[in-house]
């Protein structure tokens, strides 16, 4: 019992947990439009942008967060500048400007080799690297976030859904939009030092898939989504501590292991729903394919069978009940 | 009812439309016809006022179209262009049409869930309201998204191909309901490429490439001439016991 509870006497711990709830909430919640939006790419490609800018920063000695800032700021202007023209899509514009500011902070840091301790936890997620005010720039984008999305809650739904008809219902899409990327920057930046940036955009997507596999409800899926997001950041950062690993590896690890829980819950529940069972009745043994709602009844529709001595006839449908085995002739 | 003078939309090196003006009266049922990549939607969006013009003006009920109420206009878009795996419910779709008011509270009031269920159960699809929209027939999903039009009692309403990959049965619902809708007093556009679906259901054509070729009753506008200048050719008019069937003319497409 000492062991599990020794790592939360430790505040830098203490600090990383409350990190990491926060962010996972975070992430959670945003990544619910971004995997409906389909945008995954956007949440990895703008983080990389993100860390060129963070170390660029760190060179002309600005804060970390303002250099981060202005960098998705300008690779968000740029993407947007880029794919407008019916020649580059917008994936290989977020490829070629995000990749150009990443490469930027690497050609720094391997060019000013005392740097790079310094930047292993924008790059891969750090338990050591949170500092009070790192806890209190990530509550506040989350209390923001929060309150986006409950006030917006319908036009950014409307706008998810089908942005084009949200316009002509007199959603103000581009006003939504807007709002939007500034919430994911601001995300991402401030959960860089959690995660990782090589890290986040994951952080970001397997929350919001989770729970798009248990729910076909908008409003559930971001409930379950941020739920989902705080348990794996509060998992991954537990485990980090445990396992001396980085923490955005461990978060994204504990993340990737629900969904494969989840995915196999899944599977057997469809099995078990539409499954087939063997029969007999009649002196023939045959299976069908079941579905299992409310009841375990179900009916067969009339149908021809041959036997194995050679004699052919047609059921003019019944109902089977598997509890009690029997044939409840129709 | 609407009223295009002049309009020039599209992109500004390759415009769609060019110095276009059509009227269409309060109170028609029409449906605007003619061959893929022509113009149609980038002419449904304009009257929608969600397309950019680029000269000309763009009138509905007498008032410049962007200067509408949310609402006015109740749009049905295409039904393959909408994300089926989206989650979202029968009620929450409907919903949808009320989200243009300015309340901030997420969740619907007594009176909107009351009027969504009333409506839905008006068109038919009240007992799968809780429904994923996926989880429910091609027939009821269209009605479900013309119930999300009208839930803001649109005085014009315009449907982007509704005919579009459904059955014939499903097709024919449809029309008549849009029929029915028409007669409540609903001006009510449409764009398709069935001509006989237009031809026996819907009481007003325009036949359109990049411009109006004619407008009028199926019955004067569907002519082998304007057919010809519509589509370019190849449709064949049968007239048979007092209906009007188009067909494509294999005769002439082989003659050398």
């Amino acid at each position: 019992m000492e062991t599990i509870l020794e790592p939360f006497g430790f505040e830098f711990f203490r600090n990383g947990l409350w990190a990491a709830l926060m962010v996972g909430t975070l992430c959670g919640l945003i990544g619910v439009f971004i995997v409906l939006r389909g945008m995954s790419y956007i949440g990895h490609g703008l983080s990389h942008a993100a860390f060129g800018g963070a170390v660029l920063g760190y060179v002309i000695n600005l804060n970390f967060y303002v250099g981060a800032g202005m960098a998705g700021f300008l690779a968000a202007v740029l993407i947007n500048q880029l794919s407008k023209g019916n020649k580059i899509k917008s994936d290989a514009a977020i490829g070629i400007v995000t990749t150009a500011f990443f490469a930027l902070g690497v050609a720094l840091i391997s060019r000013v080799r005392q740097f790079t301790k310094s930047f292993d936890a924008a790059l891969f997620g750090n338990i050591l690297g949170v500092s009070t005010i790192d806890l209190l720039i990530i509550a506040g984008v989350l209390v923001l976030t929060i309150l986006a999305v409950f006030f917006l809650y319908k036009p950014l739904l409307f706008s998810t859904f089908d942005n084009e008809a949200a316009k002509v219902f007199g959603i103000r899409t581009e006003l939504i939009q807007l709002v939007f990327s500034l919430l994911l920057a601001m995300s991402i930046i401030a959960s860089m030092n959690v995660v990782g940036v090589t890290m986040i955009a994951a952080t970001l997507v397997i929350p919001a898939s989770t729970a798009r596999l248990l729910t076909d409800s908008f409003g559930r899926m971001l409930v379950m989504s941020a739920g989902i997001g705080a348990f794996m950041g509060v998992a991954g950062m537990y485990s980090s501590y445990q396992f001396d690993a980085a923490s955005g590896a461990t978060i994204v690890l504990c993340g990737a292991f629900i969904f494969c829980c989840v995915l196999l819950f899944n599977y057997i529940r469809d099995r078990l729903d539409n499954h087939e069972h063997m029969h007999s009745h009649g002196g023939m043994v045959h299976s069908h394919l079941h579905h299992h709602e409310d009841e375990h009844d179900h009916k067969h529709s009339e149908q021809t069978h041959t036997h194995d001595d050679g004699h052919t006839h047609t059921h003019d449908g019944h109902t089977h009940s598997h509890e009690v085995d029997e044939i409840k002739q129709k | 009812m609407i009223r295009l003078t002049d309009v020039s939309a599209g992109y500004k090196k390759n415009p769609v439309l060019t110095h276009l003006s059509l009227d269409i009266e309060e109170g028609r049922f029409a449906g605007i016809v003619g061959p893929t990549g022509t113009g149609k939607t980038t002419l449904l969006k304009t009257i929608l006022g969600s397309h950019e013009v680029h000269g000309g003006s763009v009138e509905v009920m007498g008032r410049p179209v962007r200067s509408l109420a949310p609402g006015t206009i109740g749009y049905v878009p295409q039904l393959e262009t909408v994300d089926w795996t989206f989650p979202v419910t029968v009620e929450e779709v409907i919903m949808m049409g009320l989200f243009a008011k300015r309340t901030y509270w997420p969740w619907p009031t007594k009176s909107e869930k009351s009027q969504v269920h009333a409506l839905a159960e008006k068109l038919g699809v009240g007992q799968c309201l809780h429904h994923h929209i996926r989880d429910i027939s091609g027939g009821q999903q269209q009605r479900v998204f013309l119930a999300r039009a009208l839930i803001s009692n649109p005085r014009l309403l315009v449907l982007d191909e509704p005919t579009s990959g459904v059955d014939i049965k499903t097709q024919h619902d449809v029309l008549h309901l849009l029929q029915s809708l028409n007669k409540d007093g609903i001006t009510i556009l449409i764009t398709t490429h069935d001509l006989n679906a237009v031809a026996s259901h819907l009481p007003w054509v325009i036949c359109f490439n990049k411009t109006v070729i004619a407008q009028g009753k199926p019955d004067d506008v569907f002519t082998e001439d304007i057919l010809s200048k519509t589509y370019g050719g190849d449709l064949a008019i049968i007239r048979h016991d007092g209906h009007l069937l188009i067909a494509h003319n294999a005769k002439n497409k082989h003659r050398h």
